[in-house]
């Protein structure tokens, strides 16, 4: 046996392992896509695809969309899908501008003070959210925000989670002296920031997107407590209401849970390798 | 109001924080620039943080009847909070199930971990991907796709039950019955590969040259784990520890929408979703803030425990 072959017989039960823990982990992905296409009635009948006399023994024919039809006609879930993909890509977009903003700022500026706005920004970092659930509540009342989006968009327009990360990777990232010469060369502030710095710092900002995106898409207290209008709600909420009235109806409940994670899976699936290194950056290196 | 999840995941970063670099003199720039560039962090940190902040000290001396009508009560809420069973209940089933992911999650996370850092492994990526899929599902959806996999009948796991052992009744309603094992169950399934992400990124940092040194030495594979791994991925075992901790002393959503609620008997309460029904629900906001500094207070001791122990294991 060549020691290549044995390393590969070594790792045989390594990859049995893996294989069994990757099918559990897929397993419900699989069932809910399934089901998501079929009838009721297969759904009673069958765990995967419906049985049936086509290609591999699987009723082809019988898959639907029809709960997909009635989720975006009657149901008017197309509504809470352009809603969730307004908050979170405006939430994305905000967020990781105002902490690039604040992080180049606490970065690469010296001025009286920025100790105290970073110490700031650490103290923001360890108040749990929960316990703002109540007064946030409160205050958004008493500015007149409750049910709007601007009382979701602007509490979380500048996480300081965001403005630390941007600072950390600014540390490493944004040499000093390229801004100095062009400081020197005469470029404004604005200018610098735009096109030395975002450009040095792009790995970031695409991972920190998706996070804020992420977060956003899968935000439920938030909205749940915030808004008012049924026509207001995102996915999060408005399935969960769907789920209240149409419960026994497990073939629109599924497809509207397929819904709504289908489209960041998608982009996760595209974007994964920066979104895993952005995510372990700030706790693993440093 | 709630950011998303990364929050507490920066009670880490904090202790790694580096200092900032030596001052470089800078050509002359503008002193309002750094100040304009930080207008939104501190709009929003004073307005949407510092403004709650103040409010829940003094709403956790209140009673309220909604927003609008308020009275002091004093330390009422709190003596309340003693002797109130509902909150020792929220209390309990909060900590058991944090017991059940730090317990079950994390070694499994470890044990995955391990599998894919192998050296010559091929398909490390894929697996990787794979596992941390489900880390991107939402709660309100994970509890969603679970409610429909526990469910009498149509779910899956009762199908799959059945068919394999004819006797075990379709009807089971899992989410009446067991209904802590379902939620750490469902959680589980979420949170695997997202502490896997960080249990792997620590292997990869483990030298090579130790592990080999070790073998070497005669060290078996347990030896090996035990005095060399162990040790140099410690720092981030013990802050992924903390992560699920506070994670799960924050759990809502999962409960709130797997068992519609607090489930039977409230079994499947906790202390955020006790604080939500108390503010949201009853319209007590001031007994909601009490119970938020209660919950804030546990989640800094935990901080401090684990600073704690890093610092000793640092002397040690």
């Amino acid at each position: 046996m060549t020691p290549s072959q044995r390393r590969s017989l070594q790792l045989a039960p390594v990859y049995a392992g893996l294989v069994f823990f990757g099918a559990l982990t897929s397993v419900p992905f699989v069932w809910l896509l399934c089901a998501a296409f079929k009838t009721n009635a297969d759904i009673f009948a069958s765990n995967f695809l419906p049985h049936g006399d086509g290609f591999l023994g699987v009723g082809w024919d019988r898959l639907t969309t029809v709960h997909f039809g009635r989720l975006f006609t009657e149901l008017g879930l197309g509504n809470a899908m352009v809603n969730s993909i307004f908050l979170a890509s405006s939430s994305a977009l905000v967020a990781t501008f105002c902490c690039a903003l604040a992080g180049y700022a606490l970065a690469k500026f010296r001025f009286a003070g920025r100790d105290l706005v970073l110490s700031l920004v650490l103290a923001a970092l360890v108040i749990p959210g929960p316990l703002l659930l109540a007064p946030g509540y409160k205050m958004l009342f008493d500015l007149g925000l409750l049910g709007s989006y601007a009382g979701l968009l602007l509490p979380s327009m500048a996480p300081a989670f965001g403005v630390f990360l941007f600072r950390q990777a600014m540390l490493n990232a944004v040499p000093d002296t390229l801004i100095e010469s062009a400081r020197i060369d005469g470029a404004g502030e604005i200018r610098i920031f735009f096109t030395i710095v975002v450009p040095l710092l792009r790995p970031m900002i695409g991972a920190y997107l998706i996070i804020v995106f992420l977060g956003a898409w899968n935000n439920f207290i938030g909205p749940q407590i915030v808004l008012q209008e049924t026509e207001s709600f995102p996915l999060s909420v408005a399935i969960n209401q769907l789920r209240g009235v149409y419960g026994t109806d497990y073939g629109l409940v599924m497809s509207g849970t397929l819904v709504s994670i289908a489209p960041v899976l998608a982009l996760f699936l595209l974007l994964q390798k920066e979104f895993i290194s952005g995510l372990t950056s700030g706790a693993v290196k440093g | 109001m709630p950011t998303p999840a990364p929050d507490s995941v920066s009670l880490a970063a904090l202790q790694s924080s580096a200092p900032a670099p030596p001052a470089r003199r800078y050509r002359a720039e503008p002193v309002w620039v750094p100040w304009l560039f930080l207008t939104p962090f501190l709009l929003t940190f004073g307005v949407f943080l510092v403004w709650p902040l103040i409010q829940a000290c003094m709403l956790a001396f209140q009673q309220t009847f909604g927003p609008r009508s308020t009275a002091w009560v004093g330390l009422d809420n709190f003596t309340f909070m003693l002797g109130d069973p509902l909150f020792w209940k929220a209390m309990k089933n909060t900590f058991v199930f944090a017991a059940g992911s730090v317990f079950l999650q994390l070694p499994l996370s470890l044990g995955l971990a391990l599998l894919l850092n192998r050296p010559g492994l091929k398909g490390r990526t894929f697996f990787r991907v794979l596992f941390f899929a489900p880390s991107l599902v939402g709660l309100v959806f994970v509890g969603l796709l679970f409610s429909l996999l526990f469910a009498p009948h149509t779910g899956l796991v009762n199908t799959v039950l059945h068919d394999l052992f004819p006797s075990f009744d379709p009807e089971f309603a899992w989410l009446q019955v067991h209904v802590m094992p379902a939620l750490i169950l469902a959680a589980l399934w979420l949170y695997v590969g997202f502490n896997m992400v960080y249990f792997l990124a620590a292997l990869q940092g483990v030298p090579p040259e130790l592990m080999e040194a070790a073998a070497l030495d005669g060290a078996g594979p347990w030896d090996r784990f035990r005095h060399v791994v162990l040790p140099e991925i410690l720092p981030v075992a013990s802050f992924v520890v903390l992560l699920s901790l506070l994670g799960s002393l924050q759990l809502f959503e999962l409960p709130f929408v797997l068992l519609s609620g607090p489930g039977p008997d409230n079994r499947g309460l906790t202390i955020v979703m006790y604080l939500y029904n108390t503010g949201f629900v009853t319209g007590d906001l001031g007994y909601a803030s009490a119970i938020g500094w209660v919950l804030a207070l546990l989640m800094s001791a935990f901080a401090v425990g684990q600073r704690w122990f890093n610092r000793r294991q640092e002397q040690a």
